[in-house]
């Protein structure tokens, strides 16, 4: 492998209102190199990518390509310095030809010479494989085929480094197998190549380094051989493989739980936010979770049991009858609460007061010519204030002045209103102090154990999960990969789950 | 779709109507419609309605008539294409034709400083504008709706009456006859009458080919279409939309400018009430021409027949002997909607795949 380094990245920082997304970050890349980027969602690599071609531009740090200090301000200078870029979303104009597509924003010259650029593309489309013709609007493509366009495009541009970000979602096996002989071919051309993905196989597959982020940080920059999938899949989680063999201890009793009929039973599940169909089963009074890195599909799962997703395939069973869920209400009125990943988009209304809030889901249901009369409505917020202890100035203070921890019991008493049989918690302990973290723990065991509700329980934190849920289903690239029983409940398994292959 | 379009590439010289339909881009598929349209309108007229719409002159007057239109609904395509649009072009239009119309009668003037006075009245909207859409990211509604108040208010600042305008070398300009040969009709007396257009309609004609090619061909006409089909993503292809926005919005002010002095060579007046509402028949124009509010979508061949359309179907009406005003307004909103379903039709054939 040749070692000169073609791009270098020095203490990137980059910073939201409120948000530090990329803190002093390194990042180096040698020219025929495949470099992966890997994290988290929300780990950076997307942000530093987009520092890297002029999309953002970075608060600190220096970019140097070929040892040149360069300023990139837009995707233009970038283009023009040698960095090409394939998004995740597709990044073309579907009203355009294909051939338009591949070179618009390209070159010199004020004319358009069709012939040439109808050619020139005719000739690339046939050389990939493409299945489309260049005179095609693109928007008449599928997906694939669009995502293969930008590939092409990328690649034709004689470019010194080529940024993938996560551009194999959307593509089938053959298509996979196309773009990393490509990737190869130009590796040995002497290209750069930084590739983003999610999955863990495609990095071992094609990468010769790979550099970790975790919240916005640098964990680190490994050679492939050095780094085994388990040794990954920790540093992107944070955790120490070694540190990771504490021990539970198993309670007898809790193997009876799972007797007669689930109270959910999904089979070959599927909705339109491209998860694989799945099945899942819980029974009453159980506490189970849903598992795997951050963007691999948990919160896809539980939002299309609750039907806030749109769901494609598969069917439910609520206590052994099967029921149709289209929308959220239909899973409502069968007894199915979601505590929403997203506080702030899904869940509070900002503006509305802690008992508007609560109230709000048993209101839905009720029905709105049916309402809930003033007297009502503020003895059932007093009544969740107390159990659950918010802590707010009275039932009338708008939710939005409220703690992160406090404003999530509001959405967990509103939850609990509605009194469902299966309660559905994403990420309830997402970005609420300690103490808080431990009373929602403690509170979802109890509904379990005393009030006999089943609840499901997402979490990225492992230990959270290990000491809340008894069963944990784990899953990888969208897939579900595996179910742990309560025995099998180490943080090493559960990271060997996520990981795969061989460790 | 990916399978047929394997089909089209591998097999197939000459694939099935509906498959190249189905292959023709949005913009080349709204403008066929709009000039079958058209087409079918204009035959069904002389078929039904007799040998009135049978002469050249009926044709040659609709463009007499209109080339003030066809200007403006090429100004106002262009910015629709980047995905903005464009009110101010109708009180830009008054406030040309009422500078001009003072330049040349109390200020002693000459015609070429009076289309200078209404290049700079476009340069300067332009600038404005194009600034605030592209620049400061405001809304090219709202942008132009002030543009639009403030043309109003600055036609009665120049001068508040309508008057006509007497300047000699003027009055030759507008009433300059361009000759058709051949197509000139035998009236009753057996006198040879020939068909003439007007110098405006040779600057529309000039207008829609010069933006034709540029549309077509140059790299600035392209990215037209790129941001008013994405910008964002336009951007991230290494288009600067903010250049490309500012262009739209200069060119559209520019050559509404010159559409404002083509009308002036017409009515031959200044009066705040000309041109009222023209903004919204440049915008019916468009729309019937294939070019869509949402940007991306459009072709300034279209535009002239949308045009063409829209005034022969107000020709036709009143051939029909419905004379009021309200019902070729009626007809007019029945074609809008007719068009706005196809397009929406069109969209759903896009996602339909």
């Amino acid at each position: 492998m040749e070692n000169d380094v073609l791009l270098q990245l020095n203490g990137i920082c980059k910073y939201f209102p409120g948000v530090r997304a990329l803190h002093n970050v390194d990042f180096t890349l040698r020219s025929g190199e495949i470099h992966a980027l890997m994290g988290e969602n929300g780990a950076g690599k997307s942000t530093l990518i987009k520092v890297l071609t002029g999309v953002y531009t970075k608060d600190e740090g220096k970019v140097r390509i070929e040892g040149k200090e360069a300023n990139i301000k837009s995707p233009q200078d970038a283009q023009n310095v040698g960095i090409s870029t394939v998004y995740q979303e597709i990044a073309l104009c579907p009203n355009l030809t294909v051939a338009e597509n591949m070179f618009i924003g390209r070159g010199k010259g004020k004319i358009t010479n069709w012939k040439k650029m109808n050619a020139r593309t005719t000739e690339l489309l046939t050389s990939l494989g493409i299945p489309a013709t260049a005179t095609q609007q693109l928007g008449s493509c599928s997906i694939a085929v669009q995502q293969m366009v930008a590939i092409a495009r990328a690649v034709d541009m004689e470019c010194k480094v080529l940024i993938l970000d996560e551009p194999t979602s959307s593509l089938d096996e053959n298509e996979v197998a196309k773009l990393f002989k490509l990737m190869r071919d130009l590796k040995a051309k002497g290209v750069g190549i930084i590739f983003v993905t999610h999955f863990l196989d495609q990095v071992y597959e094609v990468c010769d380094r790979i550099t970790v982020l975790r919240d916005g940080q640098l964990v680190g920059e490994y050679v492939i051989q050095d780094l085994p999938r388990v040794q990954l899949v920790s540093k992107m989680l944070g955790k120490e493989f070694d540190e990771m063999s504490d021990i539970k201890t198993v309670d007898p009793e809790a193997e009876d739980i799972k007797v007669g009929t689930p109270v959910i039973e999904c089979t070959g599940l599927q909705s339109d936010a491209g998860i694989k169909p799945f099945d899942f089963k819980i029974w009453k009074g159980e506490v189970n979770g849903f598992t795997g890195l951050l963007g691999s599909g948990r919160s896809e799962c539980v939002r299309s049991i609750f039907g806030a997703d749109k769901v494609i395939a598969g069917e439910v069973k609520i206590d052994g009858k099967p029921i149709k869920i289209k929308k959220p209400l239909d899973a409502m009125k069968a007894g199915i609460g979601y505590l929403p990943e997203d506080r702030k988009l899904d869940g509070i209304v900002y503006d509305l007061s802690v008992k508007d809030n609560i109230i709000l889901a048993y209101q839905v249901m009720k029905g709105w010519n049916h309402p809930i009369s003033k007297a009502k409505a503020e003895e059932f917020a007093q009544k969740y204030i107390e159990l659950l202890e918010i802590k707010t100035a009275s039932s009338e203070t708008p939710i939005g002045q409220l703690s992160g921890g406090n404003q999530q019991k509001c959405i967990l008493a509103r939850w609990l209103l509605t009194d469902p049989k299966y309660l559905i918690l994403d990420e309830p302990t997402r970005g609420i102090d300690i103490g808080t973290k431990v009373e929602i723990q403690k509170l979802a065991l109890k509904l379990a154990k005393e009030e006999g509700k089943s609840v499901t329980f997402i979490s990225s934190e492992l230990d959270e999960m290990i000491r809340t849920c008894s069963r944990l289903i784990v899953m990888r690239d969208r897939k579900v990969v595996g179910e742990l029983n309560e025995s099998e409940l180490t943080q090493n398994k559960i990271m060997e789950t996520i990981a795969g292959g061989e460790s | 779709m990916a399978k047929n379009a394997k089909a089209t590439a591998v097999t197939a010289p000459k694939p099935s109507l509906a498959k190249r339909v189905r292959n023709m881009s949005d913009t080349n598929l709204l403008l066929t419609i709009t000039i079958t349209v058209f087409v079918l309108m204009y035959l069904s007229a002389i078929l039904f309605l007799g040998s009135g719409f049978l002469k050249p002159q009926m044709f040659l007057n609709i463009l007499n008539e209109n080339a003030a239109l066809i200007i403006l609904s090429c100004a106002m395509s262009l910015v629709m294409i980047t995905g903005g649009i464009d009110i101010s072009v109708g009180t830009m239009t008054a406030l040309v034709c009422m500078s001009c119309a003072v330049h040349l009668d109390y200020k002693g003037g000459n015609v070429f400083t009076a289309l200078l006075i209404a290049l700079a009245i476009g340069v300067g909207y332009g600038l404005v504008q194009g600034y605030l859409v592209a620049y400061l990211n405001i809304q090219p509604f709202i942008v132009s709706l002030a543009g639009m108040f403030f043309a109003k208010g600055a036609t009665t600042i120049v001068n508040a009456t309508q008057f006509n305008v007497e300047n000699a070398q003027f009055q030759a300009l507008k009433s300059k006859r361009i000759y058709v040969p051949g197509l000139g009709s035998t009236n009753k007396h057996g006198i040879y009458i020939p068909a003439y257009v007007e110098i405006g309609v040779i600057v529309a004609l000039l207008v829609v080919i010069g933006l034709f090619v540029f549309l077509r061909w140059t790299k600035m006409g392209r990215s037209f279409y790129a941001v008013g089909g994405n910008a964002a993503n336009a951007s991230l292809l290494g288009i600067n939309v903010k250049l490309t926005k500012f262009t739209a919005h200069m060119m559209c002010s520019v050559i509404a400018s010159i559409g404002g002095f083509v009308y002036f060579m017409h009515v031959g007046s200044g009066s705040p009430s000309h041109a009222a509402g023209a903004e919204m028949n440049a915008i019916a124009s468009s729309i019937i021409g294939g070019t869509m509010l949402s940007g991306g979508v459009g072709n300034i061949a279209g535009t002239f027949f949308g045009v063409l359309s829209l005034s022969t179907i107000k020709n036709i009406v009143s051939a029909l002997g419905f004379d009021e005003a309200w019902w070729t307004n009626i007809t007019v909103a029945a074609m809008l909607c007719l068009f706005l379903v196809i397009q929406s039709i069109v969209l759903k054939r896009k996602t339909n795949k």
